[in-house]
């Protein structure tokens, strides 16, 4: 080859590399481009997608309180374990130590992430230990994260259970009051942001979508230290006699709002693992039960409201049983011929029996129906229950004397504290209330004020030296009351030895401060009568409570009696 | 070059470009190229590495072994070099067969040597051997070359490729076999014969589809349809096209791209490292880069130009481009635009042995460039 065809061969050499060489960087300019701009928001919305996610801020559930701002259920931050199976899988080996931690079985766990493998969140763990969720996340394992959540907590425990009820894992109300009030209790949650990198983890929050709205607070009429009171003495009489259950509620007659509410059997709200469906229930609300002789006075007042009957009007029970309809209507004793103070104070359901047969089906109906009797009290608690008052129209002879000492028609305890906040409230009927200073309270006549202020005095003497209440009596207070013992209704008929016994009362007597009503069922160790059983549940808890709130007593002479000399001296 | 001034003497500037020259024997301008790219490289490291001064400082003391390797190599006449040739091929083969029979493993392969606790590649030292024996075989030979010469060099070249392909690594076989190519190209071979040539390429491609290994094939596959397994193969591309991508013109800034942030770019301070340059500084800093490689491939041509020996011709050409392959197959691969190969960025990836490869080459064009004997003619 000639030397200028050899210079022509590395001429074109060098051309041909040069235009590789072009073509190659044109090449890479040319992708670099197609990423960088073509694809830039294609691209970098992927980018995003992975890089962030969106996640829910939770919302504070709002503090309940009672009516002196005592918290009753609180929310506190708790943290939850969680994780992204898909990434978690990968790190099979690191799960082990997790497991240890949480303290759930190593395949469980691997089990539980394998059956969600196509998801991404599933809970390994709620609610744990701050210091757990720390030692869990400085494992560094791939797609397990922390949630902030909250855990409610009740300072009182089984004291006020039912009342509050409960919220389930997701803090939404399940129970009693939060279920009631989940919507103001129950705030909404936000959203945010936030930048994770490839472990899952956040790195960093971006933006705050939405904020969190919290839960407003809830100021509830329960004063916890009578709630507290009401709770012991309960307790105490329900394991004394031997009950099934009890249950117990008090009143402020003059506002409808309900102080106190418990029940037994109780459950612990902060621990819910041996949790028993019949332990929770609010029996105060949703149990009925035959309030026998505590519907006494309604009956004179139906009497009295007639015109039928007056107060002095003397009835003749002898010889102690009265025939109705082939059916025995029977007394204790024989009590002779008695004006209505009596037939109240000896509990003679003779008397009850002729009040009620000398007034029409529909005047005593309507006396019952008029201190809310078969009618839900309206306070909202979820699951109440309205009792039975049935209809008069077809009521017969036996029905109505039995009607008039408390068979045939059932009460929840709660009832029974509204129908005697009628007498305690000069005649109005106040519809009851959970929460403080309620402005729904709606207030009705229901009863002449001389009528219920003539209650008052009959039920007095319920608590003197001849009446069947006398455990009621409270030291430096007069107590005006009603004793019952019901036999428990069962198929076909009334079970003989198993009772129901009740007192429901108030005081002071002139201006009644508060209403109680107290109710065990089936006490079973000897004693049975409301008198013995309920009384005097009822007069521990109002000697607290009457003090509690400063209601200056009213009955000076059975203060003096007890009362050092100094202090006599002074009275 | 040096060249009388007014005065009759020489001005400082030409004594100070000659001690430059003529005793440490750098090249200035093709330095300078590679100072700017290093300079960009360590910015780089250090964002991808979450801004961590213990691997600057690692990647500093590599850098200062490469210059000195540089400098060392710059001493060194391309005509000793020529002659030293066949000997280090000799050399480099056998280490080859050692690594084949009692290697370290490491990641898979076989391609370490370890020699009184210095671990190696021999494989990496084929990547200079290659065109230099190559260089060697064709620089007392009439060229164009012949038949019989071309078959011969490409034997020289597919010995010690083939070594590596078993290893198993095709990157750094195909590297290996593209230095020996270019060297054969510089050479003169007929048109036809490179016709020829790719013609048998593309004819036996599927016989080395029939030959690679499954992890190969799916690299090929992957780089085809990224998509088709996101989670597993398809990964690496996927976040590394969306950190290039999302960097945009201007780039989301040094240390504030998120993609390699956050960690979600694999192996983002050795092989994967271009994916945190494009989505930190974006096209414009894209541009820039391969300017500045482009820079440094035409210096490295220009002085293969103006070589005065067919050895040191043939092996500068070869080098320079041999660079150039190491940067368009990497930001290849890293952009999608070809399959998963594990080839470094040159000179900005973290790691030792290309990085003294990469200076003993540039060593050899700075020796070739200022070795010439201009004024002697």
């Amino acid at each position: 080859m000639s030397a200028a065809s050899e210079l022509h061969i590395y001429t074109t050499r060098r051309g041909l590399v040069l235009a590789l060489f072009v073509m190659a960087m044109g090449a890479l300019l040319a992708r670099a481009g197609f990423l960088q701009i073509y694809e830039r928001d294609f691209l970098q919305g992927q980018g995003d997608s992975r890089q962030q996610r969106v996640m829910s801020i939770p919302a504070h559930r709002g503090m309940i309180m009672d009516r002196n701002g005592e918290p009753l259920a609180i929310s506190t931050p708790v943290d939850s374990v969680w994780a992204n199976p898909q990434e978690t899988l990968l790190a099979r080996e690191q799960l082990s130590a997790v497991a240890k931690l949480l303290k759930i079985n190593r395949e469980d766990l691997y089990e539980r992430l394998a059956q969600r493998a196509d998801k991404q969140f599933v809970y390994l763990q709620r609610r744990v230990n701050p210091d757990i969720a720390r030692q869990v996340m400085a494992l560094n394992v791939p797609g397990v994260n922390l949630q902030r959540e909250y855990r409610r907590y009740y300072p009182l425990g089984e004291v006020a259970a039912h009342v509050l009820g409960f919220t389930n894992i997701d803090d939404s109300g399940l129970e009693g009051l939060e279920l009631a009030y989940n919507d103001w209790l129950s705030g909404e949650p936000g959203s945010k942001r936030v930048l994770r990198d490839q472990l899952d983890r956040v790195v960093e929050d971006i933006e705050r979508l939405r904020a969190a709205r919290p839960g407003k607070d809830l100021t509830l009429s329960i004063d916890r230290r009578i709630q507290y009171l009401a709770y012991r003495e309960l307790k105490a009489a329900v394991l004394q006699h031997g009950a099934r259950s009890g249950s117990i509620v008090v009143v402020d007659p003059k506002t409808g709002e309900i102080l106190a509410m418990a029940n037994q059997p109780a459950f612990n709200p902060n621990n819910r693992k041996t949790l028993r469906s019949s332990h929770y229930r609010n029996r105060a609300v949703t149990d009925v039960f035959e309030p026998g002789s505590t519907i006494k006075p309604f009956t004179v007042a139906a009497g009295i409201g007639a015109g039928k009957f007056k107060p002095e009007t003397v009835i003749n029970t002898s010889p102690g049983y009265y025939m109705v309809s082939g059916h025995t209507v029977q007394d204790e004793h024989d009590y002779g011929k008695i004006n209505l103070s009596r037939v109240i104070l000896k509990s003679s359901n003779v008397g009850a029996s002729k009040i009620a047969l000398g007034v029409t089906p529909k005047q005593l109906w309507q006396a019952y129906r008029d201190v809310g009797f078969g009618e839900i009290t309206g306070s909202g608690f979820p699951g109440e229950s309205a009792g039975l008052l049935s209809d008069y129209r077809r009521w017969r002879k036996i029905e109505r004397a039995t009607l008039s000492f408390g068979y045939g028609l059932s009460v929840t305890p709660l009832q029974l504290a509204q129908a005697y906040t009628v007498i305690a409230n000069d005649g109005v009927l106040t519809s009851l209330s959970y929460t403080h200073n309620n402005p729904h309270v709606t207030s009705s006549r229901a009863m002449n004020a001389t009528t219920a202020k003539t209650l008052r005095r009959m039920l007095h003497g319920v608590t003197g030296d001849e009446g069947t209440g006398r455990r009621a009596r409270i030291e430096g207070y007069s107590v005006a009351g009603k004793t019952g013992t019901a036999h428990k209704s069962t198929v076909g008929g009334y079970d003989e030895d198993r009772y129901v016994s009740v007192f429901a009362g108030m005081a002071p007597v002139e201006q009644p401060r508060l209403v109680t009503v107290v109710m065990i069922n089936e006490p079973s160790n000897g004693d049975h009568s409301g008198g013995k059983v309920a009384a005097p549940v009822f007069s521990r808890v109002m000697s607290g409570a009457l003090r509690l709130l400063n209601v200056p007593p009213d009955n000076l002479p059975t203060l003096q009696a007890n009362t050092p000399e100094p202090e006599a001296g002074a009275a | 070059m040096l060249t009388p001034d007014w005065s009759g003497g020489y001005s400082r500037r030409d004594a100070r470009m000659s001690f430059i020259s003529e005793v440490l024997r750098v090249d200035l301008v093709l330095f300078t190229g590679l100072l700017v790219l290093i300079a960009c490289g360590m910015a780089v490291l250090y964002s991808a590495g979450g801004g961590e001064n213990s691997l600057l400082v690692k990647q500093t003391v590599r850098l200062g072994v490469g210059m000195v390797i540089m400098l060392v190599m710059a001493q060194i006449p391309a005509e000793d070099l020529r002659l030293w040739s066949p000997w280090f091929y000799v050399l480099g083969v056998v280490l080859l067969l050692f690594v084949m029979f009692g290697g370290d493993t490491g990641k898979g392969a076989q391609r370490w040597l370890g020699v009184g606790g210095v671990r190696f590649q021999p494989s990496e030292m084929m990547k200079l051997v290659v065109p230099m024996t190559v260089a060697w075989f064709f620089a007392d030979k009439h060229l164009p070359p012949g038949r019989i010469a071309v078959l011969i060099s490409l034997l020289i070249t597919m010995i010690p490729a083939g070594l590596v392909v078993v290893q198993p690594d095709l990157g750094t076989a195909l590297l290996i076999m593209s230095a020996g190519v270019f060297a054969i190209f510089f050479a003169g071979i007929s048109w036809r014969l490179i016709a020829s040539g790719l013609f048998t390429a593309v004819a036996c491609t599927p016989l080395l589809w029939h030959f690679m290994h499954d992890y190969q094939k799916q690299r090929v596959l992957t780089m085809l349809d990224p998509h088709s397994d996101p989670l597993g193969s398809g990964y690496h591309i996927i976040q590394s096209e969306i950190a290039i991508g999302s960097g945009g013109v201007y780039g989301k800034g040094w240390l504030n791209g998120t993609q390699s942030q956050l960690e979600f770019i694999p192996e983002q301070d050795t092989d994967f490292i271009f994916a945190v340059f494009g989505e930190e500084f974006g096209f414009l800093g894209v541009a820039l880069l391969l300017m500045i490689y482009t820079f440094i491939v035409f210096r490295g041509l220009v002085i293969a130009i103006r070589a005065q020996d067919a050895y040191s011709r043939l092996l500068a050409g070869s080098l320079s481009l041999s660079f150039f392959v190491y940067f368009f197959v990497n930001i290849g691969m890293v952009s999608g635009l070809l399959p998963v190969v594990g080839v470094p960025l040159p000179l900005i990836s973290r790691g030792g042995t290309s990085m003294v490869t990469l200076m003993a080459a540039f060593g050899m064009l700075m020796s070739i460039s200022t070795h010439r004997r201009l004024l002697r003619h």
